[in-house]
């Protein structure tokens, strides 16, 4: 039996009218680099900050540690957060930031010294204690935001958002820095972020929430390859969506409408003819053809088009195919040294097999 | 999971325990209650506070329009006689037994109210014809300054900031009395050197009076305009100004059309500001008056005197007569950001 | 197009007058020199003078003169040193009360209420104090008189008191309306501080383990520091050069140096001693605002630009 640090049992919380979180639950297996993911206003932040003790649920139990945690205030959980915006003390030394929570439990001050700098050391942050937190790098700052919580050896390091004020590149090399991070000290991250890539690259578990409600737990890889409805198969991941009734079924198919095209995609027992639905094609699911590759169907979907546009990242690069009618799909080229790159306006053939599709009803 | 609980639950009360100091149920909740206490508390400070701010303005308030000869409660009838009284002066049967006090319809005549008393209504014109005088100059000189300071680097610059800044550490009381021996000084080398009938003009000027009370008003006021103004040009857009002498006009030009219009929200509030102060000032106007009272004077000489309703009455038109203004300023203000938005 | 012109006559002309710095520096100069500067010289003059003594040139300005700042101090009554002592810590007294009495109200405003409640207890507390400050002292004299509304309710409402009491003339009174009078200038400046304290601060404190108190006094005050070192600052001065509420509400013993100074100038006139005691008064608060300063370890560039 594995040892869960945090659960949430049915927790719903309500403003007013609106019910920001309805009904989670949720358990975070100890020494997981746990996420939560979803768009602003999806109830992340709240069910963050009734982990922290900032909000208390209307209904349903928090447990942290096994202990049930309703009604403890937030300097009495075991839990330390991370904002959003760091909230380094502007005019305390780095330091000082570290130490204030030691302070604060009355360690005394040769010991906390001791302590602080150890962590520092950690965080690879040593000879920086007498800096202001102006004074430090985004990244640096960061990390002392990091070092100021797991001092306090918590149970579980909340984290909300805190890569969101970083510029893209410094983003990528945190996002690494952060797993490794966690794993060397073995703590239990709750990180919340609306992007899906950080939750993507630094988790173990993913929990994708949408106006409230939580739609999936699952690994990653699970979460991208299996998306338990359309937000999460949109939401996790790029696509190709199309939309549109399920016509008929043929050979095992559903076959999909989105005008003028016709979509044979897998089928699920919730999908009944005539229900509009909601398809998405992975782009490194799609193989691109040269058009002369005969006519002879070698996937179930198959459509002639146009190279629209190339688009060059490194290793990989994506091709936006015109299929008429107003309709482009990205497809995902991987380059390997022996088939050339698509050019512009080039003519291919696009294909995909109906079981590389995700349909969903709405 | 029962027993999982029951397992990480003896754990983590160990840890908790070294961080800490142990939390028992009991004394979580009384962090609580204290929490809720304390809030409750707090919002229970802002409201006397608040009661503390307006009870005195509200009685006085009462005070002007109760209907008795000496200005305290309890309550005896609504009257407007200590605003106007239409029966001020008019022969009438007095009744010198009449205890005082007491309201009788003969006494009625007697009561001067603030628009019966020519006095008074003089004093008003003095304070309205010096805050006018001060809050124009206030608002040039305002203007100028905050050019020169934000636009500018110059040296000495922060030593000249910190003169104009001085005034408004000085006591008003010793800017008043500086300014009055300064004026007062100068009257004999002019007098040496012109003669004294050239100056006498000028020298009329120095002695105590409204011009002088003007001077000694702006000296102080100006800081605060200057502040005012010098807040919001240092938002504006230099390009802007770059931008219309790109397209020919001139310096000059380019300050008139573009920069103070920018401005005019900040010389709104400076205005308003500037004759408020003027219009209230009582410190620095003590020394520098003459024979002509402004309002605040007059309040106060015949406050030392006598207490009358009369003077609630005045305190009413200068409440009412601030916040209308005060407010005006504040909406002009609300109704353009809300127009530009 | 203006840098390429830089460009292309490059410092050709010898001196070019700098009409941006020189125009608006007129006015300027004007003002403080004549008003500010000159006048405070003189009063340093006067005060260096025996009483009717004047000069108008320097040649005999060698006689320097200090009886006007020795006499107060040897008057046996010590009437001046006792009024400026007074004055000097009853103005203390009064700072520390209105920044005790301003700061929960402050933090409130700032911290707890938001959008339009926050506007509205902004204006109620601001409204009161676009009122001249001399009909705001005097509403309190209609409360606090012997006749006033305070006795009406203790007597005649409530039946308290059998007797009617006079609440002015006292130490309570005078810094009760003191307070009323200065307590806006405290609360305008934490509370614009604490506007920039990010409620993240306060959460991340409480959330690292500490309590209210600690929060308070590790987090809050010190982002605050500079306003409240300002907030003192204004009200210091105002409550030491005050004339009006030690004049109408303090007793017959509360004599304020301002007084002294009115009673010199305009009723004994001598003007000498006057301006002594003006000097005294300036220089004294000049140096008590220093003191502030560095002990709260702040710069008055600081204070101000924060503000």
């Amino acid at each position: 039996m594995t040892d869960i640090d945090v659960e949430l049992v049915n927790i719903t919380k309500k403003f007013g009218e609106l019910v920001a979180v309805d009904d989670v639950s949720i358990q975070v297996t100890r020494g997981s680099f746990f996420s939560i993911l979803g768009p602003s206003g999806c109830g992340k932040t709240t069910t963050l900050k009734m982990i922290s003790g900032f909000e208390e649920p209307d209904n349903g139990d928090v447990f942290i540690g096994g202990e049930r945690v309703n009604g403890v205030p937030p300097n009495h959980r075991r839990v330390n957060m991370v904002f959003q915006q760091l909230a380094l003390f502007p005019l305390m030394t780095v330091s000082a930031n570290v130490g204030f929570g030691l302070k604060m439990s009355g360690v005394p001050k040769a010991d906390r010294q001791a302590r602080v700098e150890e962590m520092l050391e950690k965080v690879d942050l040593p000879g920086l204690g007498d800096r202001k937190p102006d004074q430090l790098s985004g990244g640096q700052q960061q990390r002392v935001a990091i070092a100021r919580c797991l001092i306090l050896d918590p149970t579980v390091l909340l984290l909300d958002e805190p890569l969101g004020a970083l510029d893209l590149k410094l983003r990528d090399q945190m996002k690494i820095q952060l797993k490794r991070l966690q794993h060397e000290v073995g703590t239990t991250f709750i990180y919340i972020t609306h992007d899906q890539s950080e939750a993507l690259v630094m988790s173990d578990e993913v929990a994708v929430m949408n106006e409230g409600h939580l739609l999936q737990i699952g690994a990653p890889d699970e979460l991208y390859s299996n998306p338990a409805d359309y937000f999460v198969a949109s939401f996790v991941g790029e696509s190709n969506a199309f939309e549109g009734p399920i016509t008929h079924l043929e050979n095992g198919h559903a076959v999909l409408s989105a005008d003028p095209f016709d979509f044979k995609s897998p089928t699920h027992p919730d999908i009944r003819v005539g229900e509009n639905c909601r398809l998405f094609i992975r782009p490194e699911r799609i193989r691109l053809m040269s058009s002369d590759a005969g006519s002879d169907a070698l996937y179930d979907n198959q459509f002639p088009g146009e190279i629209q546009d190339v688009v060059f990242d490194g290793a990989v690069a994506r091709a936006f195919v015109d299929l008429g009618h107003n309709t482009v799909i990205t497809v995902l080229v991987t380059r390997t040294s022996d088939t050339p790159l698509p050019v512009e306006g080039e003519a291919v053939l696009v294909g995909w097999n109906a079981l590389d599709a995700l349909c969903f009803p709405e | 999971m029962n027993n999982n609980h029951s397992t990480s639950n003896s754990t983590s009360t160990r840890s908790s325990q070294r961080n800490n100091g142990g939390i028992t149920q009991a004394g979580i909740r009384r962090s609580r209650i204290g929490r809720r206490a304390l809030w409750l508390l707090f919002g229970l400070y802002v409201v006397v506070f608040i009661i503390y701010l307006y009870a005195p303005l509200i009685v006085t308030g009462v005070l002007a329009f109760n209907n008795r000869d000496i200005p305290s409660f309890p309550w005896k009838g609504l009257t407007l006689d200590w605003f106007y009284n239409p029966n001020y002066g008019k022969v009438e049967v007095e009744d010198e037994t009449e205890a005082a006090g007491q309201i009788g319809i003969g006494r009625a005549g007697g009561r001067v109210g603030v628009f019966n008393d020519q006095d008074l209504l003089g004093s008003i014109k003095n304070s309205f014809y010096v805050a006018i005088a001060v809050t124009a100059l206030s608002l040039v000189v305002g203007t100028t300054t905050a050019l020169l300071f934000e636009r500018n680097r110059f040296k000495g610059d922060t030593l000249l900031y910190f003169a104009m800044l001085a005034p408004l550490v000085i006591p008003g009381v010793i800017l008043g009395v500086s300014i009055l021996a300064f004026g007062n000084s100068i009257v004999g080398p002019l007098r040496a050197i012109f003669g004294r009938e050239t100056v006498k003009p000028i020298v009329s000027l120095l002695r105590p009076g409204l011009f002088i009370v003007v001077l000694g008003q702006f000296a102080w006021i100006a800081t605060m305009a200057t502040l005012i103004i010098s807040a919001r040009l240092r938002r504006f857009p230099m390009v802007q100004e770059d931008a219309a002498m790109d397209l020919g006009a001139s310096r000059f030009k380019a300050i008139t059309s573009i920069t103070i219009p920018f401005l005019r929200p900040a010389l709104i509030s400076a205005g308003v500001v500037s004759f408020l102060l003027s219009f209230e000032n009582f410190g620095t106007t003590l020394f520098l008056i003459g024979s002509d009272p402004t309002l605040p004077i007059l309040f106060f000489s015949r406050l030392r005197f006598e207490i009358t309703p009369q003077i609630n009455a005045v305190s009413v038109v200068l409440i009412l007569g601030t916040i209308l203004l005060g407010m005006a300023a504040l909406g002009l203000e609300q109704l353009r950001s809300s127009g530009r938005g | 197009m203006t840098a390429q012109d830089s460009i292309t006559t490059p410092r050709k002309r010898k001196f070019k007058v700098p009409w941006a710095i020189v125009l608006p520096a007129i006015p300027l100069f004007l003002w403080l020199s004549l008003l500010i500067v000159f006048p405070h010289i003189r009063l340093a003059i006067l005060s260096f003078l025996k009483r009717g003594q004047d000069i108008f040139f320097l040649d005999n300005f060698l006689n320097i003169f200090l009886g006007n700042y020795l006499a107060p101090f040897q008057d046996p009554d010590q009437l001046f040193s006792r009024v400026f002592f007074k004055t000097v810590l009853f103005s203390l007294v009064n700072t520390l009360l209105s920044l005790i009495v301003a700061y929960p109200i402050a933090f409130y405003l700032a911290k707890v209420l938001k959008g339009s409640r926050k506007f509205a207890l902004l204006l109620l507390l601001i409204l009161p104090y676009w009122v001249s400050e001399l009909v705001r002292v005097y509403a309190w004299m209609n409360i606090l008189r012997e006749t006033g509304f305070l006795n009406y309710l203790l007597v005649n409402v409530l039946g308290i008191f059998d007797q009617p009491v006079e609440f002015l003339y006292n130490n309570t009174s005078l810094f009760v309306v003191f307070v009323y009078s200065s307590v806006l200038l405290m609360i305008l400046p934490i509370y614009s501080s604490l506007e920039g304290l990010a409620d993240e601060q306060i959460q991340a404190a409480e959330d690292l383990g500490a309590g209210p108190f600690a929060t308070f006094r590790y987090v809050v005050f010190p982002i605050s520091l500079p306003s409240v070192t300002y907030g003192c600052i204004l009200v210091f001065m105002i409550s030491a050069g005050n004339y009006l509420i030690p004049n109408l509400i303090g007793g017959k013993n509360t004599l304020w140096v301002t007084e002294m100074i009115y009673n010199r100038f305009i009723i004994s006139t001598n003007w000498n001693l006057g301006s002594a005691y003006s000097l005294i008064l300036l220089i004294s608060t000049s140096i008590m605002i220093y003191l502030g300063l560095r002990l709260t370890g702040q710069s008055l560039r600081g204070v101000f630009s924060e503000q």
